[in-house]
């Protein structure tokens, strides 16, 4: 467990599931002060607005918890159904795959790090 | 009444068909004279198989051109008015190919009932009873030929104009040109973001220099795209914004202020290479 957890979403996605992520999120969030979090969905090939206003509120909740979300890897169909469904979820940060999702909360990592000049934050690796 | 009629006339198709074949295809090239897109061969095997089928079906005693009977005759006459149609010619070029069989039909009717008036008018009823209805159907036929053809240029048209083009390293250009209805832009959102997903690509630059007015429903459908775009992890750049369409859009109250928008295409790809943190290739040739 180091700066940054990474969320593998890998079956579909239903109700019950999408809450017990959301709880174990934010537990593991407090409990290793993750600065940041990569929720992978490539795998998920269908959502409702009820997993759409579900991935809205991790990225909230992890943003209270300052952690920094970003949602990787969505399938062009789950985007066009966000997106006619009027979920445009705003505030969360998206990256094509978790190469570049990672390196995007890094360079926020980093940019913490110049501000704050704190050392050595981000020599730590991700799960 | 109409069984001898019908009579009269198997029996005259029957015993002059060749005479018959003869003048029908020499009115038809008088009427096609101008044109000359047909050779007389060619109008020869289409009239001399046409012929010979409507002269076995008409032997039956059957007038109904829908019935069984009619079957080879219909598949016939429907191949030809297909091929008429596709190669452009005017409904009622396409339906004389059947009209014109009337006067060389008529003349031998009369040869052979001149006579008795009362048989020649029952005998030239029915066929033109009959040879109206297949002129009918040939119509039918070629408009349905021409509503195909219509369909599938517009799914032609509909793929030509979504072409999605790598400019640099991940940097995408969507060129729009025409009106942007709802199919049209849910085509290229569709295509745009399959090209993200296969590419990598970050920036997708969308060019709307073609598209020549824009609307609400334009724009939102464009804000659409953008926002699936930025769902999925790439950025849009919007460029190609003319004077009037800005003019439009500010009027229409339209929000494109989290879009960055540019004015011409090159502006956009100055962007795309600075957010992409490569350097312009105006300043230096890039290895």
């Amino acid at each position: 467990m180091g700066e940054l957890l990474l969320v593998t979403i890998q079956v579909d996605m239903h109700d019950r599931l999408a809450v017990q992520l959301q709880d174990d999120l934010t537990e593991r969030i407090s409990e290793t002060g993750a600065r940041g979090v990569l929720i992978d969905i490539s795998s998920l090939e269908i959502v409702d607005s009820f997993i759409g206003r579900m991935i809205a509120n991790i990225a909230a909740m992890s943003r209270v918890l300052d952690a920094q979300t970003v949602v990787v890897g969505m399938q062009p169909a789950v985007a066009i159904t966000l997106v006619e469904l009027g979920l445009t979820l705003p505030g969360v940060r998206t990256a094509l795959n978790v190469e570049k999702g990672m390196a995007l909360l890094r360079g926020a990592a980093r940019s913490a790090v110049d501000r704050s000049s704190e050392p050595d934050i981000d020599a730590a690796s991700p799960e | 009444m109409t069984t001898a009629a019908e009579g009269a006339i198997a029996r005259i198709l029957k015993s002059h068909e060749e005479p018959i074949l003869d003048e029908w295809i020499r009115d038809q090239m008088t009427s096609f004279r101008q044109g000359g897109r047909i050779s007389e061969r060619e109008l020869r095997t289409q009239s001399t198989e046409f012929l010979s089928l409507l002269q076995q079906a008409v032997q039956s005693g059957d007038v109904d051109i829908q019935s069984p009977t009619f079957g080879r005759v219909r598949d016939a006459l429907g191949d030809i008015s297909r091929s008429r149609a596709m190669q452009g010619y005017s409904p009622s070029e396409t339906a004389t190919f059947v009209f014109s069989l009337k006067r060389p039909v008529f003349q031998r009717l009369r040869q052979e009932l001149g006579g008795d008036p009362q048989a020649f008018a029952d005998a030239s009823w029915s066929a033109t009873e009959l040879l109206d209805r297949l002129g009918l159907y040939t119509t039918e036929i070629y408009q349905r030929g021409r509503e195909e053809v219509i369909a599938r240029q517009q799914q032609d048209l509909l793929e030509l104009s979504t072409p999605v083009v790598k400019l640099w390293d991940g940097v995408l250009a969507l060129p729009m040109i025409g009106t942007l209805d709802s199919a049209r832009t849910q085509v290229v959102m569709e295509a745009l973001l399959q090209r993200i997903v296969e590419t990598g690509a970050e920036i997708a630059i969308i060019d709307i220099t073609g598209v020549p007015t824009v609307d609400t429903l334009t724009a939102q459908h464009l804000l659409k795209t953008v926002t699936a775009a930025r769902l999925m992890g790439a950025d849009c750049i919007i460029s190609g914004i003319r004077p009037q369409i800005a003019q439009t859009i500010v009027h229409l109250g339209v929000d494109l202020a989290d879009v960055s928008t540019k004015a011409t295409l090159a502006d956009a790809f100055r962007l795309a290479l600075a957010k992409t943190g490569q350097s312009s290739p105006t300043g230096r040739a890039r290895a």
